[in-house]
């Protein structure tokens, strides 16, 4: 899923960047600029995901209540649960309505159980947070010591055979997709050495292996890419100029070679990040995780609209914080990028 | 990952070309490459297996037998049976029509609608265009996973929903994409030329644009054809996809896994097709793109330059006799000694020498130049007495002593206090040079923290102190600053502050000054002289540019091809070098009494490739006074016993044929100098 996908969001991401022309005035104008832009492609971005989640149940054929409650469910019934929701109102009033609903936390009521919608989020959110958080962090600490290590180890052109080892293991590991790696971690640890849980939510272990199917692919693309970055910034001038201050190999890497690798790769991680989080989806699925992403695909099932409508926005939210982060981590890191064009 | 489109060459495109035939050539040499052989191969057996797979195995995969349900695998059955009995060997074969089918459908509704979105801009105008614009960005930054659940919430469960949903999903990347192309595209020559001409949009687009955009598209499609089959196997295994009684991978792959503790084969078998299949088309479509030119390859070169068919090196390249005597009119212990010099690269055809036994010394607070062309081993001998040559070079030499130590002898870490405080460096370009993410008072101040114990603070305090010492204006606030905050005269200046942040008594300038524009390059040459004059300090100062060494070194090295071939004194640059190189480094210095009718004096012929040395003088082939003992022997560096130097069987003697203009040109320079 991720191919098209990330490459051209890469695109996106440095593009929403682009900051200003002419800085240089006062020591914090330009951050501020760059605060200010990107807070309000923010907004934007959270205006578009609202629209489009509330226009979600009117393009939908046919009358979603219909389709939820069944076609033998009385025609009384109907109406009157299509009242109670407000779907008779113009439409201009149901988006105000709408809208209000989501500044106040209130996104509907479930079509099936009649749960408040933001309940039932607020019970499983924390479940899938776990997930990403935690498949993140592992991410990280993979992706980031591997991605330099072999940086550093097969720098101009050394320790060939290695480099081809650690390439082609990781385009493999990166092109399996996640669901299908949870699916091989079932077998392996689950049905064939039975040592870790294969579904459900209990304790410590059976965390394990939905983390790792997230985290392996991720964390193998990632390495990829900081490697290849790291081979390029320790061909960079600054890097002879740290070798010429004579500091400790440690610090040439650690303190000048690795940050500059970090902020391109961080722009390609954030889109790893955020198809990470769609990815929780499908594993959820592979281990019976009681997470967003296995209601909402229930909820699609049974035709449950304001609950898929309800979860499409936390997961649009949760995407589009994301990329926010990774803009102001990299800002941060590499403070050229928070006015740079383009 | 897709691939980055690097816009096709200028040669490539006289006027919205038909590139077909090229093209076809190009994506058949990639089936050459082992990585293209190889995936296209996987390719075409998926894609025979999409076509005939239902045709050979429809019966076997239908066929129920109760008697035979849930089995594990057998000679009968490859990977067993399901719940009804049939073979799913069979089933996962013909699923592969309806997985890539599906798969391909939603890619090329992802291609189209993708086209129209991104080219849409060209043909609407300026507001309607950035509108949409600004709507693909957004819904760019979502994952494909997320928008293809959103579709299929809107188009409805099943094949036809899905196959819509995934289409739409991938349209954002494949607008950015097109729209990125067309816009390159448009901006070109022959398009504004079409335009001026009163050619109308759509016309511009069909006739110039698109043909020139289509096979990058094409390459991301095959790409976007492995993610639009992991997509919707995904769908499908969600039960969002394909229905029963059909079914795809996806719906397998969900049929086993709610057995896989009974029956695993029939969760794997599914899974192992979806991953070699979206394998093929990605490697494919990586390997093509790689190809056609549309990815830059990352190349771990070395500083080497060879010819394409370098030839083996002899191994007797130099050591005939160079000067054992004491080279220079150093007084006292010399603050750098090197004897007999070399670094040597592995090259393609064989180990070549840049640099080829290099003797010379500095004295305590003297000031030597070294000129030469590019790829004389000026910069290179500066990074081997430096000790920063990396693997795979390798430095010999007979002396290297830096204040009496010797560097070839110890590890790196005993000589780091030694060569961080004393030796300093000042690299060509400051721009580059300096770390872009660390303040430039901090990059300073790392110095002092690392080498003299101070704590951040003192070592803060220095870097100020050392910045006002090298002029850089309000130095408190400066140290503050990002490189990218400074302008380059001053990031020079930074550089050579950094350099005095021990005590040093040798500063290697390496073309420091090159990178700079004119006027500030005096500031940085003043600057240099004024910290030489006050702590007593010599420079080694590396210049492609005579007159710049000239007037601020005591002593010049000439080197060429690897080699020094002259060392005198400054003074004497402009009127009395006797190496015939030097003279014409010399004479093709253009200045204020140049005759600019007369074309400006230059050396005939190339510098020397370090990969393919003559056997004798390296300069003979270029030199007007070379004769046949010049192209056999190469002559040694020879002490006249004044402590200047020359390498030259001719050393002095003066050409029939003078280069025209070199005499006038020497004695106005040896007057400024």
């Amino acid at each position: 899923m991720t191919s098209t996908t990330t490459a051209t969001g890469a695109t996106a991401t440095t593009g929403a960047t682009a900051g200003h022309r002419g800085v240089d005035a006062a020591l914090d104008s330009p951050w501020l600029r760059f605060a200010a832009r990107r807070a309000g492609r923010f907004v934007v971005s959270l205006w578009v995901l609202v629209t489009a989640s509330f226009l979600m149940i009117h393009l939908i054929p046919g009358d979603p209540v219909r389709a939820a409650l069944g076609p033998t469910a009385p025609a009384s019934l109907v109406a009157a649960r299509r009242a109670s929701l407000g779907l008779d109102d113009p439409l201009w009033l149901q988006y105000v309505h709408y809208l209000q609903g989501v500044f106040t936390g209130d996104l509907g009521t479930s079509l099936t159980s009649r749960l408040p919608v933001s309940q039932v989020i607020s019970q499983r959110l924390p479940a899938t947070a776990q997930l990403a958080v935690l498949a993140f962090l592992v991410v990280v600490v993979l992706a980031v010591p591997i991605g330099v290590a072999m940086g550093v180890l097969t720098r101009g052109g050394r320790a060939r055979r290695r480099e081809l080892a650690f390439s082609s293991a990781s385009v493999v590991a990166g092109a399996v997709p996640d669901f299908l790696l949870g699916v091989g971690l079932v077998y392996v640890f689950g049905v064939q050495l039975g040592w870790l849980p294969v579904a459900g939510q209990q304790d410590a272990s059976s965390y394990v292996l939905p983390v790792l199917a997230l985290a392996v692919g991720p964390a193998a693309a990632l390495a990829r890419i900081l490697r290849v970055e790291m081979l390029s910034v320790l061909q960079a001038d600054h890097v002879r100029t740290a070798r010429a201050k004579r500091l400790p190999a440690p610090k040439i890497y650690l303190r000048h070679a690795m940050p500059n690798a970090l902020t391109s790769t961080i722009t390609l991680g954030g889109l790893l990040l955020s198809a990470l989080v769609a990815g929780t989806v499908l594993v959820e699925n592979v281990f019976a995780w009681p997470g967003l992403g296995s209601t909402i695909v229930s909820s699609i099932l049974l035709k449950d609209y304001s609950v898929v409508q309800g979860i499409v926005l936390v997961y649009g939210a949760g995407v589009l914080l994301v990329n926010l982060t990774v803009d102001v981590v990299l800002a941060l890191l590499d403070p050229r990028s928070a006015i740079r064009e383009s | 990952m897709t691939i980055a489109p690097v816009p096709p060459t200028d040669a490539d495109q006289p006027a919205a070309p038909s590139r077909r035939s090229a093209a076809g050539t190009r994506w058949l040499a990639v089936l050459r490459t082992p990585v293209g052989a190889g995936a296209g191969l996987l390719l075409t057996v998926v894609l025979l297996l999409a076509v005939f797979g239902p045709v050979f195995w429809s019966d076997a995969a239908d066929t129920v037998d109760t008697t035979a349900a849930m089995q594990g695998a057998s000679g009968e059955h490859w990977v067993g049976t399901d719940a009804l009995g049939r073979d799913l060997f069979a089933r996962v074969l013909v699923a592969t029509r309806l997985s890539i089918g599906l798969a391909l459908l939603a890619t090329l509704i992802a291609v189209v609608l993708g086209l129209l979105l991104g080219t849409a801009p060209l043909l609407l105008g300026r507001r309607a265009g950035r509108l949409v614009t600004a709507a693909v960005d957004i819904a760019v930054a979502f994952p494909g996973l997320l928008l293809a659940l959103f579709f299929a919430v809107v188009f409805g469960v099943g094949a036809t929903g899905a196959v819509l949903a995934i289409g739409f999903a991938g349209a954002p990347s494949f607008a950015r994409l097109s729209h990125t192309l067309a816009a390159g595209i448009a901006d070109r020559d022959f398009v504004s030329a079409a335009r001026i001409a009163g050619v109308g949009r759509v016309r511009v687009l069909v006739r110039h644009v698109l043909p020139n955009i289509g096979e990058p598209l094409v390459v991301n499609a095959t790409i976007g054809a492995g993610g639009a089959l992991l997509a919707f196997t995904g769908l499908s295994f969600l039960g969002l996809g394909v229905q029963a009684p059909s079914y795809d991978w996806g719906r397998l792959l969900q049929d086993g896994l709610s057995g896989i503790y009974i029956h695993p084969e029939a969760a794997l078998a599914p899974g192992v097709a979806i991953v070699v299949a979206g394998l093929a088309f990605n490697l494919f479509g990586e390997a093509v793109a790689k190809g056609i030119g549309l990815t830059a390859a990352v190349n771990g070169a070395y500083p080497v330059r060879s010819g394409p068919r370098a030839d083996t090196v002899p191994a007797p390249v130099t050591d005939d006799g160079t000067p054992a005597t004491d080279p220079g009119p150093a007084a006292g212990r010399p603050v750098l000694d090197v004897q007999d010099l070399s670094v040597t690269f592995p090259g393609p055809g064989g180990l070549v020498r840049p640099v080829r036994g290099v003797s010379f010394r500095i004295g305590r607070g003297e000031a030597v130049g070294v000129v030469g062309e590019s790829g004389s081993g000026k910069s290179l001998t500066a990074l081997a007495i430096a000790r920063l040559v990396e693997q795979p070079g390798e430095v010999t030499a007979d002396r290297l002593e830096f204040q009496g130590t010797d560097l070839l002898t110890g590890s790196e870490r005993s000589h780091r206090r030694l060569l961080g405080t004393a030796f300093a460096m000042v690299f060509q370009d400051p721009m580059t040079s300096f770390n872009p993410t660390r303040r430039i008072g901090r990059q300073l101040a790392e110095v002092a923290e690392e080498h003299q114990g101070m704590n951040r603070r003192q070592a803060m305090g220095r870097a100020v102190d050392r910045l006002r010492a090298v002029r850089v204006p309000a130095a408190e606030r400066r140290a503050h600053q990002y490189p990218h905050e400074f302008s380059g005269g001053m990031r020079q200046r930074a550089m050579i502050g950094m350099g005095l942040m021990g005590e040093p008594t040798l500063i290697v300038a390496d073309e420091p000054t090159t990178a700079l524009d004119v006027t500030v390059q005096r500031q940085v040459l003043d600057l240099l002289a004024a910290v030489r004059a006050a702590d007593g300090v010599a420079l080694l100062l590396i210049s492609h540019d005579v007159a710049v060494v000239g007037q601020v070194c005591d002593r010049v090295l000439v080197m060429y091809a690897g080699r020094v071939v002259e060392d005198l004194p400054a003074a004497e640059l402009g009127t009395a070098a006797r190496h015939p190189y030097t003279r014409a480094l010399v004479a093709a210095v253009p200045d204020m009494h140049v005759d600019l009718d007369s074309p400006l004096p230059v050396i005939p012929g190339r510098p020397v490739d370090p990969a393919h040395q003559p056997p004798g003088c390296a300069y003979a082939p270029r030199c007007p006074l070379a004769s046949a003992r010049c192209t056999v022997e190469d002559p040694a560096l020879a002490d006249d016993g004044t402590g200047w130097r020359v390498a030259c069987w001719h050393a002095g003697e003066v050409a029939d044929l003078a280069v025209p203009g070199a005499a006038p040109v020497a004695v106005s320079l040896g007057e400024r100098a």
